[in-house]
């Protein structure tokens, strides 16, 4: 195992992401506190409980998951996309590390920043909502899959993308409304019945549940399903990176 | 000594059919410095690129120390440094920062003096805190090199390092070249640059469509470099060389008129004053006299457009 080189990587993409610490941190937390003060103060007020919990708290598991989904994704693909826009990938290539060790790296730096997130808008909520955690272990376990599973989908989506333009389309296309639309700001039992069926079929829908039953004790989908949601997708991606690193896809002719 | 890499009959086609090595196969002994002269496109990137592990080869094989490139990569790359043509750095990475971290992606341990050594040799010391982006297109070649060298690699590939860099530079980069050499560090440049090859290469191999066209010592090549060849035009045509000439190789030219003599100015005698004595003697008036001196590039130029 080349500890070395995952050492390396995992700093360089630390140091990126401390080198540009407004768009970093700051910006996720700063639009964290606009949904807070538009959902959860403006509109929140005039809406009743949810499950026994007031909205503002409701929807902080939400806001969290919003915010992690994209931050992992987007930081893993713009990581390895980048060395290959400017060309820097040649040393990763030519370098004596492995394709795991690579992935490690990449998608470590960028789950580890997307955690740190997570945690930071956490504890912003705490500044505008009481919130008490049921579940801790599974809290951080459930933040935790979701950080490295898109991480890896976004390491994915970097190395497909031939342009920048691609790199942005699957999460600003795809990843977006199936996150609004995942139930984030509202209990799957407040939709239509045909839109309660319909919306299973969103992979989102089974991380948020999961992740809001860890803090309040209730989920629209059993636990159960939605860890094995995640750990599908997750097992998913690895096959994926698996078949990129076996085939050179797009990185090596 | 069994030779540090071994290439053997190397191929590597692409989809549309086109192939940019067309089974080349090339020892390189260990501590040489090998110079790869060939004109652009004619696959002596696809040839380092290959042996470096950032492209696939279709067919053939490669050892370095006698360790596979694809099955024991881990151990051949650890061996092998690369300084590709285009210079590509992480803008907002520090000088320093950038040789080091090449230096973890190849398995070795942070090593500050080390580091802070190589800066110094390649003048790097005074900016190892700016920015790679602030850096002048020569300072930035030079932590290209850095970066190659900062796991001291036995082997070190460079890719035409100095297209494009002014004659100082180039200076410099050959004393480099040398001191590695000196180092006992084996290395492959790619050049087209004929004056390059001639001042730093032991050997030199030509290039072109994918095919190693020769490969020779290079004191061997100047030694054809020394060859001069003398056009001696006469009055009258001939249909014959005269029996009295025989002895000295001579060609004679399509329409008769011009006789050819290839001499070497390095040789104790060149034998033309004999040899105008005998074309004297067997009654042929000289017209003209015109005498050439082939050069590197000239051998060069016969290969490729050969």
């Amino acid at each position: 195992m080349n500890l070395y080189a995952i050492r390396a990587i995992y700093m360089f993409e630390m140091a990126r992401t401390f080198r540009t610490i407004g768009q970093s941190i700051v910006s996720p937390v700063i639009s964290t506190c606009l949904y807070f003060v538009v959902f959860g103060t403006a509109i929140g007020s005039r809406i009743q409980q949810v499950d026994e919990v007031p909205y503002g708290t409701f929807i902080v598991p939400g806001l969290i998951m919003l915010s992690v989904l994209m931050q992992s994704m987007t930081n893993a693909s713009f990581g390895i996309y980048f060395p290959k826009f400017i060309g820097t990938i040649y040393e990763l290539l030519s370098a004596p590390v492995s394709a795991l060790e690579v992935v490690i790296a990449f998608v470590g730096a960028a789950a580890t920043k997307a955690l740190l997130i997570g945690l930071i808008i956490l504890v912003t909520a705490h500044l505008f909502v009481h919130i008490e955690i049921l579940h801790p272990f599974w809290m951080l376990s459930f933040l935790v899959l979701t950080c490295v599973s898109f991480a890896l989908f976004g390491f994915i989506i970097g190395i497909w993308a031939k342009n920048f333009e691609q790199l942005n389309l699957i999460p600003m296309l795809i990843i977006t409304p199936l996150v609004f639309l995942g139930g984030s700001f509202y209990s799957i039992s407040m939709l239509p019945p045909i839109w309660q069926k319909i919306t299973l079929f969103n992979p989102v829908v089974y991380l948020i549940s999961g992740f809001r039953w860890s803090f309040f004790g209730t989920a629209d989908v059993a636990v159960a399903i939605s860890l094995a949601a995640i750990a599908s997708f997750m097992l998913f991606c690895m096959g994926i990176v698996w078949w990129i690193f076996k085939t050179g896809y797009r990185l090596k002719s | 000594m069994p030779p540090i890499v071994s290439i053997c009959d190397l191929r590597k086609s692409y989809a549309d059919g086109s192939e940019a090595l067309k089974g080349v196969s090339l020892d390189i002994e260990q501590g040489e410095i090998i110079a790869l002269l060939g004109p652009n496109g004619a696959g002596k990137t696809t040839l380092i690129s290959t042996v470096c592990g950032i492209t696939y080869a279709s067919s053939g094989s490669v050892s370095v120390a006698g360790f596979d490139i694809t099955t024991d990569y881990r151990k051949t790359r650890a061996m092998i440094g690369l300084v590709p043509q285009e210079i590509t750095l992480e803008s907002f990475q520090k000088v320093e920062d950038s040789l080091h971290f090449s230096r973890g992606l190849f398995n070795k341990p942070h090593d500050e003096a080390f580091v802070e050594s190589l800066l110094k040799k390649l003048s790097l010391w005074d900016k190892r805190d700016a920015r790679n982006m602030t850096l002048s297109g020569g300072m930035r070649r030079r932590v290209m090199i850095g970066k190659a060298l900062s796991h001291q690699p036995r082997i070190l590939f460079l890719d035409e390092p100095t297209a494009g860099v002014d004659v100082e530079l180039r200076k410099d980069m050959w004393d480099i070249v040398r001191e590695l050499k000196e180092d006992g560090v084996t290395i492959i440049l790619t050049t087209h640059y004929i004056e390059e090859a001639e001042a730093i290469a032991d050997r030199v191999g030509v290039i072109n469509g994918g095919e190693l066209l020769l490969v020779e010592e290079k004191n061997m090549l100047m030694q054809r470099m020394g060859a001069k060849a003398m056009r001696i035009d006469l009055q009258r045509p001939i249909s014959e060389i005269p029996l009295t000439l025989a002895s000295y190789d001579l060609r004679l030219s399509a329409d008769g008129d011009a006789l050819f003599y290839n001499y070497d100015t390095r040789g104790e005698r060149t034998g033309i004053t004999r040899l105008l004595t005998d074309i004297s003697g067997a009654g042929l008036v000289l017209r003209d006299l015109q005498t050439s001196q082939s050069s590197l590039e000239d051998i060069f130029v016969d290969l490729v457009g050969g």
